[in-house]
């Protein structure tokens, strides 16, 4: 099967490859793969939704064809009594109907990404936060704290995007960029955030410790001047990433960020940006929030919904489920070893080491079909456009399919 | 398919009936003359003795959006469905619901039950209004629509500051009119949330937003006057600036002048009907408030009602809401910039009938519901969830509709509280006719909405139906049927069948020259493409759930 491009190119378009779901590509050929305003992870992603793929869906490695595939998963869906629905690679309507299967199957949801959001949920939901969002940046920041990233790994764009550009609302300078934290090996976030909210009351004793003292591998010279540039900046960000704070009770350090924001507010404005992780995390956290009243992780017991952050994890559930459904439409992320008799539902390019017991090959929102997606800031959503004909159905499509078969 | 509706009493204020007794017929789905005798009756409804209404209307409840969902991810301890067997707050009944933040569903549902066939929300930030649409999209039963946000968003605020003229600007409305799906234009803290952004901590009515420097009166009286030329039925809703803040009541009369005459809506009127007088220096300004309302006929505004208990406040008003935070209970807040656009602050409320400040506010509400004459002028809001969840909408009524109710529970007020309120001295009860304006007609006719609200023939048969019961709390809390669009979807106060409601819209025409300008912006300063802000008709319809209903203007004024 060689799906073809419907559309006349080239055409504007909105990537879902990363969080900043920019939307003034413009797909010139898809063959090789030549866009304007591309990065590294737009290529990629188109790259590889547009590689001829043969993949069919199949029932124990056996191919087969997608009726037989659905009426398999509806089978093992029908004999588990706790299934797990994870990866949850999708956006806005996809997760629409993995919600409703969720409901009617007492299934526990959670996003491959997820680590990272409930770091950035946890504290959200112990202290609250103060946040803003890409326009904002754009126009007024004039000082930008990157804490533990550097930006572009995760957005290539986002320098080109929200900092170097010229044009302004407020003819505002180019703002300048402070990373902290960078080097993880011999800098401890938790002692420097808990430093910085130390040095924000000048009572603390540590402000009488000598400048070249080092807390955390920094010195507190550093520490007290990154305060001055954010105390001094007429809107200061921090920006951050939870999925790249990998030590435990790194919520406790994000809450410790957020309060730093939210004290020099106090006085003057600096507001935070948490950045996400892609595959459609902020989509599937929102959807399912609306939905189900939870953010992710979580789970219908009996048709009610219930929460719990630590518990329904994939990693605690995924020796406990009875089932397996695994979703990841933008990417080939493989599923996690599993026992329980385990569906994929995903890019069509899969490949597998160990074969699930039935794989249903979808299209690529934003390729093959159209969808919405959240942005990372989650105040915007985007709609994705169909870029060609192709025999692939939807996850949504497949899950309905699946749900009418359900014994 | 004819379905009759045989008996009832009627209370229908749009055609004057004040309990009249008679007969309904229904015909795909609308309201029907009474069919030649030769017309088969399929069903027949017999309703002697019991009270009928239109489907009742909630113009301003916080369903959908950043916001909504902001509030139900800080806050998942509010999900639990606790049984109340002792109440909240002693003024308060165990059936006052006091879960704030129901999912898309749960909203749908408990909206129906409650016999409410429609809701809209009043904050839908342009930026956002394709999360809005979704989550009301996902809200089963009820029909919804929304009030795009104007008023601190840079583009306009750029325009009044380069004396664009009223031409240009109704035509910007009018885009985000269409743009957005909405079907009226709301502003919040006039000037006051893009003021934030530049560090103002406050902003009155007469002063200048630092960086633009126009007022909040100049954005009043551009975007209530872009309205009204437009020919939008929906009055400019407004928040008015100050939001909270004792002595507030002042901003509040002196903003009913600043469209000079056009209409306008002062929303949630209660959280701005705020003296200084007293030990406490926080008193009522119902009387003054009432006052001004009753002589100025081009204003209209809803209560915003706070009840005792739990809840969580929703606002765009980022600006208030950080002054705000430090009452947060629990102790959280999320504080948003939003895009050049807007922004928005949520923040969780204890109200407590033991603290002088809630209980006075308890009873402002009822002073001003008390004391506004003209029941079409005023209309039945909670502000959800800001002063309590729509769900607490019959507890609400039935301390309008009954005195004795009424002054118990202002008997066990904090006394302070009690010594600053003239409310045992408004003798003034509801009636069945008085509530089914401000909740039907009323609501219907502010909107725009011509063929709800009422029962007239060819009216959309959105009816709700109660047995008359003294208790009028636990009348309106269950109603014994009620039809969406001629269908029975409620019976005993329970769903019966689901169905998805309509999102009504106004869609002015303008001059498509507009988006000459909001390209090259949108180009130079957004993160997005103008058309990728465009909400278009298939993202609300396509999914063969949803429909668009676009309201003819009323006849343009110039």
């Amino acid at each position: 099967m060689k799906p073809s491009i419907n559309t006349t190119l080239p055409i504007t378009h909105c990537c879902p490859a990363c969080g900043l779901l920019c939307d003034d590509l413009v797909l010139n050929s898809t063959s090789p793969v030549s866009i304007k305003n591309a990065c590294v992870k737009s290529v990629s992603f188109f790259e590889k939704a547009f590689a001829e793929s043969t993949s069919k869906p199949s029932v124990a490695g056996k191919p087969t064809e997608l009726s037989n595939a659905i009426q398999a998963a509806a089978n093992i869906l029908s004999k588990a009594s706790h299934p797990l629905f994870a990866g949850l690679g999708t956006e806005v309507q996809g997760m629409r109907s993995i919600m409703r299967l969720a409901e009617k199957t007492s299934a526990t949801l959670d996003h491959m990404h997820s680590e990272g959001t409930v770091r950035n949920t946890l504290a959200m939901q112990n202290s609250g936060w103060q946040t803003t969002t890409l326009t904002e940046i754009k126009n007024r920041a004039d000082v930008i704290l990157a804490i533990g990233t550097d930006i572009v790994s995760s957005y290539p764009r986002f320098f080109e995007k929200l900092v170097l550009n010229t044009d302004t609302l407020f003819n505002k300078p180019k703002p300048e960029v402070i990373y902290l934290g960078l080097a993880e090996e011999t800098i401890k976030l938790p002692e420097i955030m808990n430093a910085l909210n130390a040095l924000m009351n000048a009572k603390n004793p540590l402000n009488k410790k000598p400048d070249n003292d080092m807390i955390g591998g920094v010195r507190i010279a550093s520490l007290k001047l990154i305060l001055e540039k954010l105390k001094a900046a007429k809107y200061g960000v921090v920006v951050w990433s939870a999925s790249a704070l990998k030590f435990p009770q790194a919520e406790l350090t994000v809450q410790s960020i957020t309060q730093l924001i939210s004290k020099l507010n106090e006085t003057n404005r600096v507001a935070g940006l948490p950045l996400n992780s892609g595959d459609g995390d902020s989509s599937v956290n929102n959807t399912s929030t609306w939905l189900s009243g939870y953010p992710t992780r979580n789970r219908f017991v009996n048709g009610h919904p219930e929460y719990d952050a630590y518990h329904f994890s994939t990693k605690r559930q995924i020796a406990n489920c009875d089932a397996l459904l695994w979703v990841s439409t933008f990417n080939a992320c493989l599923p996690p070893d599993c026992e329980a008799p385990t569906i994929v539902i995903g890019h069509p390019d899969m490949q597998f080491e160990k074969q699930p017991d039935v794989f249903i090959p979808v299209g690529i929102p934003g390729v093959d079909h159209i969808g919405t997606m959240f942005r990372m800031d989650s105040s915007v959503a985007m709609p994705l456009k169909k870029l060609r004909e192709t025999e692939l159905p939807s996850l949504s499509d497949v899950i309905c399919q699946i749900e009418a078969k359900l014994s | 398919m004819i379905t009759l509706l045989k008996n009832g009493r009627i209370y229908d204020p749009t055609s004057g009936k004040d309990g009249v007794v008679q007969d309904i017929y229904i015909k795909n789905g609308r309201i029907i003359a009474k069919p030649s005798a030769t017309e088969k009756i399929t069903q027949t409804y017999d309703l002697t003795g019991k009270v009928v209404m239109a489907g009742a209307i909630d113009m301003h409840s916080h369903i959908g959006g950043g916001k909504v969902n902001i509030a139900r991810m800080m806050l998942p301890e509010y999900q639990e469905t606790k049984k109340y067997t002792e109440p909240e707050a002693h003024v308060c009944t165990p059936s006052c619901s006091h879960n704030a933040t129901p999912s898309a569903t749960d909203t749908g549902f408990r909206y129906i039950e409650m016999g409410y066939t429609a809701a809209f929300e009043p904050a839908l930030m342009p930026v956002n209004a394709r999360q809005t649409h979704l989550e009301m999209a996902d809200t089963p039963m009820i029909d919804k629509g929304g009030y795009a946000m104007l008023g601190n968003d840079d583009y306009f605020l750029r325009m009044l500051t380069a004396k664009k003229d009223q031409k240009a600007i109704n035509d910007y409305v009018a885009w985000i009119l269409n743009a957005t799906q909405s079907i009226g234009i709301k502003v919040v803290n006039p000037g006051g949330i893009n003021a934030f952004k530049f560090n103002q901590r406050r902003l009155d009515l007469d002063e200048n937003n630092s960086h633009y420097q126009v007022t909040p009166r100049e954005i009043l009286k551009s975007l209530s006057t872009a309205v009204h030329q437009l020919g939008i039925a929906k009055p400019l809703h407004v928040h008015c600036n100050n939001l909270g803040a004792a002595g507030n009541f002042q901003t509040t009369l002196d903003t009913m002048s600043a469209s000079d005459g056009a209409p306008m809506h002062l929303t949630h009127i209660q959280f701005h009907s705020y003296g200084t007088e007293g030990d406490k220096k926080f008193s009522s300004a119902a009387a003054q408030i009432s006052e001004a309302l009753n002589k100025n006929k081009h204003i209209t505004a809803d209560v915003g009602q706070i009840l005792f208990g739990q809840t969580v406040t929703a606002s765009g008003d980022n600006m208030m809401q950080q002054l705000n935070a430090k009452h947060a209970n629990p102790k959280k807040s999320v504080i948003m910039d939003i895009e050049c656009d807007a922004g928005c602050g949520v923040v969780p409320f204890r109200y407590k009938d033991q603290n002088y400040v809630n209980a006075l506010q308890w009873a402002i509400g009822l002073e001003i519901f008390l004391s506004v004459e003209d029941p079409w002028r005023i209309f039945l809001t909670t502000d959800h969830p800001n002063g309590a969840p729509f769900t607490s909408y019959p507890h609400l009524i039935r301390l309008l509709m009954d005195k004795t109710f009424r002054n118990e529970a202002f008997a066990k007020l904090n006394l302070d509280a009690q010594a600053m309120s003239n409310l045992t001295s408004l003798d003034r009860e509801y009636s069945l006719y008085d509530i089914a304006i401000m909740t039907r007609a009323g609501a219907a006719n502010l909107i725009g909405l011509n063929d709800r609200g009422h029962l007239g023939v060819g009216a959309g048969a959105d009816i709700t139906i109660y047995t008359d019961q003294a208790d009028r709390e636990a009348m309106f809390a269950k109603p014994d049927y009620v039809f969406k669009d001629g269908e029975l979807v409620v019976k005993d106060g329970k769903v019966v069948k689901v169905v998805w409601g309509a999102t009504h819209t106004a869609k002015p025409a303008f001059d498509i020259a507009v988006e000459k300008d909001l390209k090259d912006y949108f180009d130079k300063y957004h993160t997005m493409q103008l058309d990728s802000f465009k909400i278009n008709d298939d993202e609300i319809s396509s999914d063969g759930r949803g429909s668009i209903i676009v309201h003819e203007n009323k006849k343009a004024s110039h």
